[in-house]
């Protein structure tokens, strides 16, 4: 079966979220996908109010919660961690706690945090 | 080697389809064939890829060697000037890069290609000829490493930093030769070696296995090899950063290591050993594989604890991130660091002390015959011991502030490191041999290899316990008459040469055997009675694995077929290996085709190297060299393994197609194999 | 690092599924999910390692400025902010091209694949500029520590950036000259994961190098 002539008959709005439970391949909608870059975009404009507004005590645990936000749903929806194969996430998330556990205490040995 | 030549098994390397005559880069026709050293140099056969990285990785161990026995005759008497003492920096500095980074990593590898795929009865690995790519990078890497010896003078630019040629004796002020340079160039370059094959064998041991082989039905030494791939994934990367900091420093005058602009040299230490004790985990942890194989074998038992063994291998390997400031106790870390690194690193002999007891359990009882593998593996199992004793020995802080830069190290870490991985290795060599060039190694010629070696490696580096305790510090290039040193350093010095007779004795016994073998009958598929899928089709293996698929129902498959265990528990054969195995016979297996560019693509990287170093003219040669490796390799019809086992019918429409990264054409792998998931989805929105 | 217990029972299934396979048509994946994308998971996790050890880096000289100009100083905030902005654009642009070829529609996935090559390449500009800026105003590669760590880490993150619009070059001549068909999406997605990846890279240094340089 030649899957250009299929495709030539799926109209490209057609092609919807909703069918994403059928099997972990199906994508979000478009229009989510534009949700959530201005979901970004926002918290984006909010980080870079901190340089212009002081936060007080705020600051650097909103700039945190922040970029973690960020960073999940870049990669949670974007990359598609959350429909895709729970393998995936381990293997991301082996690298990236095992990055912070060794970095964070070669830091902390290296008296970092002392010194902010 | 030339018994793996064997006349073509009408495969032709993956010729029946027309698309592998097309001449990618309308100059070059894709290589084909399966004999001549063509056939070699551009295969992506797992099975050949293996055998090269274990001749390469042999023609490295002869000039660690040398390298080894030029330090002994330098330090077998007092105030020797056999070597300067600027010589004697770099013969130990390359001496340990190489036995490292160019002996024992790659001879692991050379196990790991050649067997994984055939343990878990794959056809291949995942990616065929970024496995080729892995070999090329790693070797060229090692040939820039060594080059340093000449390039520029002899013995006058190679490293001298020792392996981990801390901060800040690296910088430019005080090691002005090239040798730094080359150090951190070249390891980088093996290092990208390393982490592709970890890629692809990752890839390889969690995706491509036969039917019904779960994870908890892989050999031993598949989940030992798996665990140094993640190992090597995550390790590599650390270093790296480390390299690339001491290469900007050097090349580019950056501040990372340099005290006089207030940086902290410590940041490399904490680089390299976060790199460094994974990395001794992942030159061991292929060792402790083989031998779980071996002893079972040879004690006529299944492994004992098959789940404990690789329990405590996963624990190995998580734990080994946590202990890496134990090679800095006395950096100046304070007391909580020390403290802490201190307990956790007795806590990892916990682990490795589990598998030596499950060895012996699993030879407690056993009906144990001592052949040459056999005693290599319990040679492993007991030297081992003996280090990684003395590795707690030094866990202890206060204990080890007194031993840490003497021989005392230098003792724990050759038992661990020759006594462990290299003794293990050769219990691989002698086990496998015949499965992967269809003769036994003879068995006087091992016995002989064996006792030379274990004999020659106590008295080398038994007494250099002693030395260490004594006070005798390591990497000096000679020491004083009446420290009560001459006795032990003349011993060990001996016994270098005693390995080095060893050594020679197992290259003169592949030849003795080859011959030998003329006059003998084949070793059949199954010479050792033996337990694992690699045993179940023809010695040696033939180029497409395995005939058909096997199906897999439990550890041990393979002798569960030849075996029956009554319900009392007594065994009774109901068949021979020969019955059993495949005949290998099998005509038309659709292979991944051979290709140049991996190659070409890894040649460029030695030249960016000397770039680097001497003329960024060279870099543009070097850089078109990988662009044309890429482009060529990205253009050329797509291998995708998975087309060429059959079953495809559509697998022309993949290979036509140049643009994907090729192995990335193929579609999802789902089960039912045929349809490719985008089809899939389209079809969702219609239906 | 995985979870066995997972793989084994999809091994498993995988097994029961293909029980009707020919002899010779070798087991396609036993955990049921591609080599391809698995690889490139892996090589991110491996990655995470790499960009640690650069922000590691930098956290420990940030604050090591000799006397060249400190962080705080230097930091060209509302310029960061824009190209920090464009390539987190490049993102969604990125998903809209490969949800674009998962239809079928090529002419648009060539459209938001361009597009995001270019937003890439905007944001490579604008390092540029902010390289050259920071060099006159007298922060060079060797001025101090902070400086080392501050562009071999911005440094590498850009040459990341830069091999990304190579791919993404390279995946719209090939759609342009037919070759990337729809049934390659996952080609596009696997680009895709490496894009993504390269911008949540950025989301940190963006967070910790840059702004977080005024409180301390
Ligand atoms: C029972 C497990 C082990 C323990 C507790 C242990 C402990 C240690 C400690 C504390 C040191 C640092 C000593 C010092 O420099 O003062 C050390 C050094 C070393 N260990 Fe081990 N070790 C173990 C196993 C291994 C294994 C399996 C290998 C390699 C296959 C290995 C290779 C090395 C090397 C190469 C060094 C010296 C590094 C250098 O300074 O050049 N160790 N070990
Ligand atoms: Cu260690």
């Amino acid at each position: 079966m030649s899957s250009e002539t299929l495709s030539d008959t799926v109209e490209a709005g057609m092609h919807d979220a909703d069918h994403h439970d059928a099997d972990h391949h199906h994508h979000p909608s478009d229009r989510k996908y534009v949700g959530i870059a201005i979901g970004l975009a926002i918290i984006t404009a909010v980080e870079v109010l901190t340089f212009y507004v002081d936060f007080g005590p705020l600051f650097i645990p909103s700039l945190l919660l922040m970029m973690f936000v960020k960073f999940y749903y870049v990669c949670g929806w974007f990359m598609h961690l959350k429909l895709d194969s729970p393998m995936f996430t381990k293997f991301f998330v082996a690298g990236l706690v095992l990055a912070a556990g060794v970095y964070v205490v070669m830091l902390s040995a290296s008296q970092l945090w002392d010194n902010i | 080697m030339a018994i793996t030549e064997e006349p073509p098994l009408e495969l032709e390397a993956g010729d029946p389809l027309p698309e592998y005559a097309e001449q990618p880069l309308g100059v070059l026709t894709r290589p084909s064939g399966n004999t001549g050293i063509a056939s070699w140099l551009f295969t992506v056969d797992h099975k050949r890829i293996g055998i090269m990285y274990g001749v390469f990785a042999m023609f490295f161990f002869l000039i660690g060697g040398l390298e080894a026995l030029a330090i002994r005759i330098q330090l077998a008497v007092p105030g020797n000037d056999f070597l300067s003492a600027e010589t004697y920096n770099q013969v130990f500095t390359t001496h340990g890069v190489t036995m490292i980074f160019l002996v024992i990593m790659p001879l692991a590898a050379a196990f790991a290609n050649y067997l994984i795929p055939l343990q878990i009865g794959a056809r291949d690995v995942a990616f065929p000829r970024m496995n080729a790519l892995s070999l090329w990078v790693w070797f060229f890497g090692g040939l820039f490493l060594c080059s340093s010896v000449i390039i520029g003078g002899w013995w006058e630019n190679a490293p001298d930093g020792g392996w981990f040629n801390y901060a800040p004796n690296h910088g430019v002020a005080f090691s002005p030769s090239k040798g730094i340079d080359f150090y951190a160039i070249g390891l980088q370059i093996t290092g990208i070696g390393s982490l592709v094959s970890a890629v692809n064998l990752i890839v390889t041991c969690l995706n491509m296995r036969a039917k019904g082989m779960t994870l908890f039905r892989m050999p031993v030494l598949t989940w030992m090899l798996l665990i140094t791939q993640f190992l090597l994934l995550f390790a590599v990367p650390v270093i790296t950063v480390a390299l690339f900091f001491l290469m900007f420093d050097r090349l580019y005058d950056a501040n990372f290591f340099n005290p006089d602009a207030g940086s902290d040299p410590l940041l490399w230490q904490h680089l390299f050993w976060i790199f460094g004790h994974p990395e001794v985990y992942i030159l061991i942890l292929p060792s402790f594989g083989i031998i779980s194989e071996v002893i079972p074998v040879f004690s006529r038992k299944p492994i004992f604890g098959y789940k404990v063994m690789v329990f405590s291998g996963i624990a190995i390997g998580f734990m080994g991130w946590g202990v890496w400031a134990h090679h800095m106790f006395v950096s100046g870390l304070g007391p909580i660091s020390v403290t802490a690194f201190s307990m956790s690193t007795m806590l990892i002999a916990v682990p490795t002390g589990v598998k030596i007891f499950n060895w012996l359990a699993t030879m407690l009882g056993g009906r144990l015959k001592f052949n040459t593998a056999m005693l290599f593996a319990v040679g492993v199992v007991s030297m081992f011991t003996i280090g990684g004793l003395s590795g707690v020995t030094h866990a202890v802080a206060p204990a080890d502030t007194q031993q840490t830069d003497t021989y005392y190290i230098v003792a724990h870490f050759h038992y661990v490191i020759f006594g462990g991985a290299l003794l293990g290795i050769f219990a691989g060599f002698y086990f496998w041999w015949p499965k992967a060039f269809g003769y036994k190694l003879n068995e006087r010629w091992g016995k002989w290899n064996f006792w030379l070696q274990i004999v020659g490696f106590n008295l080398t580096f038994g007494p250099m316990h002693i030395l260490g305790l004594q006070g005798m510090s390591r990497r000096i290039d000679t020491y004083s008459e009446g420290f009560g040193f001459e006795l032990w350093n003349l011993v060990a010095s001996v016994g270098a040469f005693v390995i080095f007779l060893g050594v020679l004795i197992f290259v003169i016994n592949i030849f003795v055997s080859q011959r030998q073998a003329k006059h003998l009958p084949p070793v059949g598929p199954d010479p050792w009675d033996a337990r694992g899928l690699e045993w179940m089709t023809a010695s040696p293996t033939p180029e497409h694995n395995f005939d058909e698929e096997i199906e897999v129902q439990q550890v041990d498959e393979f002798w569960f077929r030849k075996y029956d265990i009554d319900d009392d528990g007594t065994v009774h054969r109901i068949a021979t290996g020969d019955e059993v195995a495949q005949p290998g016979t099998a005509t038309g297996v659709h292979l991944p085709a051979p290709s140049y560019w991996p190659m070409v693509l890894a040649a460029g990287l030695p030249f960016i190297g000397y770039g680097l170093i001497y003329n960024l003219w060279l870099c543009v040669l070097g850089g078109l060299l990988v662009a044309a490796g890429s482009f060529g390799w990205v253009f050329e019809p797509a291998d995708d393994p998975d087309a060429h086992h059959g079953g495809h019918d559509d697998h022309g429409d993949h290979d036509d197609d140049p643009d994907t990264d090729p192995e990335a054409a193929a579609a999802l792998d789902a089960p039912e194999g045929a349809d490719d998931v985008a089809i899939e989805s389209e079809e969702a929105p219609v239906g | 690092m995985v979870d066995s217990e997972v793989l084994d029972e999809q091994a498993v299934e995988a097994a029961d599924a293909s029980h009707s396979a020919k002899v010779g048509d070798h087991q396609p994946g036993s955990t049921g999910i591609s080599n391809q994308k698995l690889a490139m998971w892996a090589f991110l996790g491996s990655e995470c390692l790499l960009f640690g050890g650069l922000i590691s880096g930098y956290l420990l000289y940030r604050n090591n400025n000799q006397d060249g100009p400190a962080a705080a100083e230097i930091f060209d905030i509302p310029f960061t902010s824009v190209s920090s902005f464009v390539l987190l654009m490049s993102s969604l642009t990125m998903v809209l091209a490969l949800s674009a070829i998962t239809r079928g529609d090529h002419p648009r996935t060539r459209l938001w694949i361009l597009t995001t090559a270019l937003l890439g390449a905007v944001f490579i500009g604008g390092q540029v500029y902010e390289f050259t800026s920071f060099y006159r105003e007298g922060l060079g590669y060797t001025t101090s520590p902070f400086s080392s760590a501050f562009f071999t880490l911005t440094g590498f993150h850009g040459v990341h950036v830069s091999m990304g619009i190579v791919m993404l070059m390279s995946l719209y001549f090939s759609s342009v000259r037919g070759k990337l068909k729809t049934e390659n999406a996952e080609t596009v997605e696997i680009v895709g994961l490496y894009w993504h990846f390269v911008d949540v890279v950025w989301i940190f240094i963006f967070t910790v190098v840059y702004l977080m340089a005024k409180g301390i």
